[in-house]
């Protein structure tokens, strides 16, 4: 305490916190405290009107992981496993898991395009990644409804080609399906793969490809031998960006899902509007941020990331 | 091999590109729809005096979106200015200063990066409602004076998702600066206020600019965080066009966003312009 009073009689260091103070104001008043609420509600209980008893019980949690105390599960008495929640969690991880890896599959080969070609040509290649991303999240997935739907533009398309040809056509039912809601989330969040994937191959220096094709490594050889782990830092970071907020959003499934689809997010959504349960609502949102970070620091730890997110 | 372009590169490329353009192609055309329902394009619309810009300008008679356009810009922009005020100031300190509690301040600011912005939406309702919750009992507010959500709930917690971009692009920029520069100026003469004013704010003016460029698209783009912490009369479009697709869709709706994705454009190709001036 007294050495850190000293530093604070030092004029560098008081100038430092002056300037730092309002934004601790904020991470402290609107981050941490609103965290720290959250978890302090998962472990009360609702009243009748949605308000809270600040208790210190874990039956929130409990009910998340399947153990039924009071409510019968089907024609099981209590306690019993309830798998409702349970699935609806491995469902979302399921789902970031398929998005992520789409969007890596989806996103590498432009990404790749992207730094090997001129660089006159890049930031126009790069401005045309960004336009999409920067038109309303909202509205993206308006158009994929448009798109999807059972009289929508790609059933009209196909339709018309194979009407040509004469050939029966019943529209495909594509929207309000589990693949809605994945194409949906590939779209909407690609370009935060593609970024850091180009800033980590855009990096790597022509004359390596060159000495590896002096040393008679073939094309597919020097992919997989140079460039695949140098782009690795890039994929990691693309990851991150891309599976947090695949975990958390609720309105690509609501609206392309259609209730055919609950995620997590779509839980605590309810809990907390239709449902009148902040608690239940609560102790979900842990369980997600608690997940998550497993994975953000499982990544980080196994291969470090923060300058490739930086960059990006 | 580096000059070399697979042609299977560029047809993968390409339909990836298309991929990206299609959903938003279709979204302008079908904003020309002559159909209500707007479920098949069924030709260019021409009515009234607007003739094919008839759901524009149904667009700009409706005062529920002016409403909405207007809250979303006073949001925006409110908390783009602080946000880079602040964001700067924590940039400076962090970047210059050794100061208590400076490795606290720098794990802080990653938090609303690793963490689902649905929990920080939700941690920031339950703060409101429990400090309005208490604030209302104890001061023994009633009916209309009682403090529930508004336009300020939304901008301070769009400040609060902000800072840590602002700072990050700034820093950035602060990395490479040359602190010789400042010296000379404070050996000068200049006091420090004047050297930054003179000297260190217009080295850093472009990250500070696309600190708030960043803030700003943020704040437009947002729907989480608003969705959660807007009160009766601060609907933003992105709310409001979320209202409209769990009801009845119009091209109204296609409408708005092809005047979106315009000014979006409009903005991202002056600021190309600006860079690339600046630079």
């Amino acid at each position: 305490m007294a050495a850190w009073l000293n530093r604070l009689r030092d004029k560098h260091s008081r100038r430092g916190l002056l300037l730092i103070s309002p934004t601790l104001l904020w991470m402290i008043g609107l981050l941490i405290i609103p965290l720290i609420l959250v978890i302090i509600t998962s472990f009360g209980q609702r009243t009748a009107d949605g308000g809270v008893i600040y208790t210190f019980s874990p039956d929130n949690y409990l009910r998340l992981v399947g153990l039924s105390r009071n409510a019968p599960c089907g024609d099981t008495p209590p306690p019993c496993f309830d798998d409702l929640y349970v699935g609806i969690l491995w469902r979302s991880l399921v789902l970031a898991f398929q998005t992520t890896v789409l969007a890596i599959v989806v996103g590498y080969p432009l990404a790749y395009f992207v730094a090997r070609a001129p660089a006159k040509r890049r930031n126009l290649y790069l401005f045309l990644i960004l336009v999409p991303l920067w038109t309303n999240f909202v509205i993206r997935i308006y158009a994929w409804i448009m798109l999807l739907r059972t009289q929508g533009v790609i059933n009209g398309i196909v339709g018309w080609v194979l009407g040509l040809l004469h050939i029966s056509f019943t529209p495909w039912e594509m929207l309000y399906t589990p693949g809605a809601v994945l194409v949906g989330m590939v779209y909407e969040f690609l370009p935060f793969m593609i970024l850091p994937m180009y800033t980590s191959l855009e990096k790597i220096e022509p004359s390596l490809y060159e000495a590896a094709a002096d040393l008679g490594a073939n094309t597919l050889r020097t992919f997989l031998r140079v460039t695949l782990p140098l782009s690795a830092p890039g994929m990691v970071a693309g990851t991150i960006l891309v599976f947090i907020p695949v975990m958390g959003t609720f309105i690509v499934s609501d609206i392309l899902g259609g209730r055919q689809v609950i995620l997590v997010g779509n839980l605590i959504q309810n809990q907390f509007l239709s449902a009148r349960d902040p608690t239940f609502g609560s102790a979900a949102s842990i369980i997600l941020m608690v997940m998550t970070l497993i994975v953000t620091i499982f990544y980080a730890r196994r291969f470090g990331f923060g300058e490739e997110v930086a960059s990006a | 091999m580096s000059n070399r372009r697979s042609p299977w590169l560029v047809l993968v490329s390409s339909l990836v590109y298309v991929f990206l353009y299609v959903p938003i192609v279709v979204l302008v055309v079908f904003s020309f729809n002559s159909s209500r329902t707007n479920v098949v394009f069924e030709g260019v619309v021409n009515q009234g005096p607007c003739g094919p810009f008839y759901w524009f300008c149904q667009l700009f008679s409706n005062g529920e979106v002016l409403t909405a356009a207007q809250n979303t810009l006073t949001i925006a922009f409110v908390s783009t200015l602080a946000a880079t005020t602040i964001g700067t100031m924590a940039a400076l300190a962090l970047q210059r200063h050794e100061f208590p509690a400076k490795s606290f301040s720098e794990v802080s600011l990653y938090i609303p990066i690793v963490i689902p912005e649905i929990v920080m939406g939700i941690g920031i309702l339950v703060l409101f409602s429990t400090i309005f919750r208490f604030l209302n009992n104890a001061l023994g507010l009633s009916g209309d004076q009682r403090l529930s959500l508004s336009l300020w709930t939304v901008i301070v917690s769009h400040i609060a998702f902000s800072i840590p971009f602002v700072t990050l692009v700034v820093r950035a920029r602060l990395h490479g600066f040359d602190k010789a520069v400042e010296e000379a100026a404070m050996d000068l003469g200049a006091n420090e206020w004047v050297t930054f004013w003179r000297v260190t704010l217009p080295m850093i003016a472009p990250g500070v600019l696309s600190g708030a460029m960043l803030a700003f698209t943020l704040s437009l783009d947002d729907f989480v965080i608003t969705f959660f912490t807007n009160g009766p009369g601060a609907t933003t479009l992105p709310i409001y066009v979320y209202g409209l697709l769990r009801r009845i869709i119009t091209p109204e709706v296609n409408a708005l966003s092809t005047v979106w994705i315009a000014m979006v454009l409009i903005v991202l190709l002056i600021s190309q312009r600006l860079e690339s001036r600046s630079t």
